[in-house]
């Protein structure tokens, strides 16, 4: 999805790095294989940048200067269109301000605005990032159930976090774009909360 | 019979101690404000990092690094584009 502009600002100082929140290298293959990324492509089966950067949901992007400082928090956003009949997000809002930020033709975001924008974690969602450890590494060893009731919980914690409510379904064996990801993503979205959250501007 | 081990899952690392000693550790981490995932039946324990340590290091806006496997295992960290704009992107199959 995002090969398209790795090639294209290549000339600029720039690289793509991708993470995949997934349950194992296997899960993630079949996307990067068919990306054929020339930029880093990584795989986090622990959630590490989930926990480091606050991400809740993915698509989750954020943009980092030469001197390794956050100028834009995260946001939602997508490379491609694929995906925009079903998530109403079009992609070439975000490209456009990413082209004119590494050609150096805008500048980012102000520090002061960047952090206003930022979301940071609760001691709560926390708690529930570390239930999800839990269950990761019960997972790898093979206790599929106990692993289950670590998810749960995790869930209940932090119920506005999918990379923790439906990043676990392939874990428990739950199909995540099946009939228990429809119905919770329509008790959420029912009771007022968006399943995804682009940054205002 | 042995006396059955505890597994401290402690900053992503595992590490295997005396059953007594890790129910005492994940109790200690959690009285020092850090969020820990017990598990008595399973004999492990799953020591995270508190929320103010988190904020605080997104709240200074140097971007969190780290260190992660492509497909073929090899170890990519993030710091090594210092001097080139990255755009980072946490995506996944589900």
């Amino acid at each position: 999805m995002w090969q398209a502009i790795q090639e294209e600002l290549r000339g600029f100082g720039f690289t793509v790095v991708t993470v995949a929140l997934d349950r194992s290298p296997e899960d993630a293959r079949p996307w990067i294989e068919a990306a054929k990324p020339t930029h880093p492509s990584l795989i986090d089966t622990r959630h590490l940048v989930a926990d480091l950067y606050n991400v809740v949901n993915v698509p989750t992007i954020v943009w980092i200067d030469a001197r390794g400082r956050i100028v834009r928090p995260n946001d939602v956003a997508f490379g491609t269109d694929t995906f925009k009949h079903i998530t109403g997000l079009e992609a070439a809002k975000h490209l456009g301000a990413l082209r004119a930020w590494v050609r150096g033709e805008a500048q980012p975001l102000a520090e002061a605005r960047t952090r206003a924008l930022q979301s940071l974690p609760t001691e709560t969602d926390q708690r529930a990032r570390a239930e999800f450890g839990l269950g990761q590494w019960l997972v790898e060893r093979g206790r599929a159930e106990a692993a289950a009731r670590h998810f749960e919980r995790a869930g209940e914690l932090a119920p506005h976090d999918f990379t923790i409510r439906r990043g676990t379904m392939p874990m428990r064996g739950i199909d995540p774009m099946g009939p228990t990801f429809r119905e919770m993503l329509g008790a959420w979205t029912k009771a007022g909360n968006p399943y995804y959250r682009p940054l205002p501007e | 019979m042995a006396e059955p081990g505890f597994t401290l899952i402690d900053d992503g690392q595992a590490v295997e101690v005396a059953y007594g000693d890790g129910v005492e550790r994940a109790g200690h981490a959690q009285r020092a404000g850090r969020p820990v995932a017990l598990d008595l039946d399973e004999r492990a324990a799953y020591l995270g990092v508190p929320a103010s340590a988190r904020a605080a290091a997104l709240a200074s806006l140097e971007a969190p690094d780290f260190t992660l496997p492509g497909l073929d295992g090899r170890p990519h960290t993030l710091s090594a584009h210092r001097g080139t704009k990255v755009l980072l992107v946490a995506y996944a199959s589900w």
